[in-house]
């Protein structure tokens, strides 16, 4: 293994411009994959946002007691995928209203009654921010003889669920595409590479060196570049990353582990893809 | 040594290349294969050197067959036979010391030894004074020395010669067929293709073998040929 590497470190010593053309290659196949998954996981993040405000709102009657919302709240919080149930007296709604609302502020002074009625506002888990969940909790609430009505958007919900579904969608085929697209230059840049090569795996047949011999630094060399490519994908996303941050808006840099799955898939590529054009060579002499 | 029982090798697209070959080379003996272009003598070296398998028939080199060794073994005979081509097929941008090396590196050679082997096998083609040439600055002779110096890095038992004066002037041809009849000397078969004839005329003690058409039609061994 030892004299593998140092083949392959000569190999990298005595073709710089070819093994660094093939690592460019790589390395830009890579970063169109990289800025791919930056997108992805924005929209990701942004659509995770929008679906934290999924929530169910019971109304209460004005009869309700205290001790029947209090069973209430403790009865919906037990129910999967629920992760917090809030009751919200009639003046902290009618509070709220004035912050939220100034024209509100203005004339509830004159107020006699309040008008907002208490109510509970039911949260989900991240997982279980769907359709079925959210029904299937509303239903429960609305169960309750001192619900007057129950609320969650249904029509809002079921279009972020659409958007959800067709952006995850997208993201496969258009992220597929782009795997496929790298994997193929990935390949060509690595074949490249071990073509410029041949007279080498040609002379190493030709006076008997075993085939593992020969395969090793070439298998070493594909993981080089695939790594050096690797490596510069990341630079280059982190750069489009800062400049975005800097100049355009605010946006997130993907989870360290989808790097290192970048970084382990040039390096794999990489390997993959020297090795079998070195097979190719090994069937001649 | 070396054995061709009833050989024949056909390629797909043009056709029978050899036809019945029947062959013994016993070690240290040295054969001139001689024949026109296309007469099969490249071929016959090829599987010798098993880079190519016969269609029919067996090849044996050093108790290696050809029908019986698996592609993972076929090192093992590449080690026991030596090849020198036309064209030399050094690489380009290295020296002649490390051309050599390159040999001894991807065939076991304890990485102490490589270098000074390197060099006494550069000695022995009386090329030591070119060692750190790169091989593109000598000349034919010189690279073709080179060439023969990386054969006989395995220690072979044969060395196999295609056509290796071809691109040669007269001088520098002498000094090769000089070299090979050197090492043939030290106990080293030769087969060297050629279809020069003067040089089977000036190194007349040397065993001669004529194809035609892929089918052996001399052998100056054989009883009767007058050889």
């Amino acid at each position: 293994m030892a004299r593998a590497l140092r083949e392959a470190v000569s190999g990298f010593r005595r073709a710089p411009l070819l093994i660094g053309l093939s690592a460019l290659m790589v390395g830009l196949a890579l970063t169109v994959l990289a800025l791919f998954a930056l997108v992805a996981y924005n929209l990701r993040l942004a659509v995770e946002e929008v679906e934290e405000r999924v929530e169910v709102v019971a109304y209460l009657r004005e009869s309700a007691r205290p001790v029947e919302i209090e069973a209430a709240v403790q009865l919906l919080r037990s129910l999967p995928g629920v992760e917090d149930v809030r009751f919200v007296s009639k003046a902290q709604a009618l509070e709220r209203a004035r912050q939220e609302l100034p024209e509100i502020a203005e004339f509830s002074a004159d107020l006699e009654v309040n008008p907002f009625p208490a109510s509970l506002e039911i949260r989900f888990l991240p997982g279980s921010r769907t359709t079925e969940s959210v029904e299937g909790v509303a239903a429960a609430a609305s169960d309750f003889s001192f619900v007057e009505d129950v609320r969650y958007g249904r029509e809002w919900m079921e279009r972020l669920f659409l958007l959800r579904r067709i952006a995850a969608i997208t993201a496969m085929i258009l992220g597929g595409a782009f795997a496929a697209v790298a994997t193929l230059i990935i390949g060509t840049a690595i074949r490249i590479a071990v073509f410029a090569r041949r007279d080498e795996i040609f002379i190493m047949r030709l006076v008997g060196a075993r085939d593992r011999l020969i395969r090793r630094p070439f298998f070493l060399e594909g993981a080089m570049t695939g790594l050096l490519g690797g490596i510069l994908a990341i630079l280059l996303t982190w750069g489009t990353y800062q400049a975005v941050n800097r100049f355009l808006f605010h946006i997130e840099w993907i989870p360290p582990a989808w790097s290192g799955a970048g970084l382990l898939m040039g390096v794999v590529f990489g390997a993959m893809a020297s090795s079998l054009a070195v097979r190719r060579y090994l069937r001649g002499v | 040594m070396i054995k061709l029982i009833n050989v024949s090798k056909v390629y797909p697209r043009t056709g029978t290349a050899l036809e019945s070959i029947q062959l013994q080379v016993p070690k240290g003996q040295f054969v001139f294969l001689t024949g026109h272009s296309g007469s099969g003598k490249s071929t016959t070296l090829r599987l010798i050197h098993m880079s190519e398998r016969p269609s029919s028939g067996e090849v044996l080199v050093d108790g290696f067959s050809s029908r019986r060794t698996p592609g993972r073994d076929i090192w093992k005979v590449r080690r026991r036979v030596g090849f020198v081509f036309q064209d030399f097929r050094l690489l380009p941008g290295r020296t002649a010391l490390e051309n050599v090396a390159f040999a001894l590196e991807v065939t076991d050679t304890p990485r102490g030894e490589i270098r000074p082997r390197a060099q006494r096998l550069l000695s022995k083609v009386g090329l030591s004074a070119k060692a750190g040439s790169p091989v593109h600055q000598l000349s034919g002779g010189e690279q073709q020395r080179v060439t023969i110096a990386r054969a006989l890095a395995s220690e072979p038992l044969v060395l196999l010669a295609d056509e290796p004066t071809g691109n040669l002037d007269d001088r520098a041809t002498r000094g090769i067929l000089d070299l090979f009849w050197e090492i043939n000397a030290l106990g080293m078969a030769v087969i060297m293709a050629t279809h020069d004839l003067e040089l089977l005329r000036s190194y007349s003690a040397a065993r001669v073998l004529e194809l035609d058409q892929g089918r052996l039609v001399f052998d100056s061994q054989a009883p009767g040929s007058g050889g």
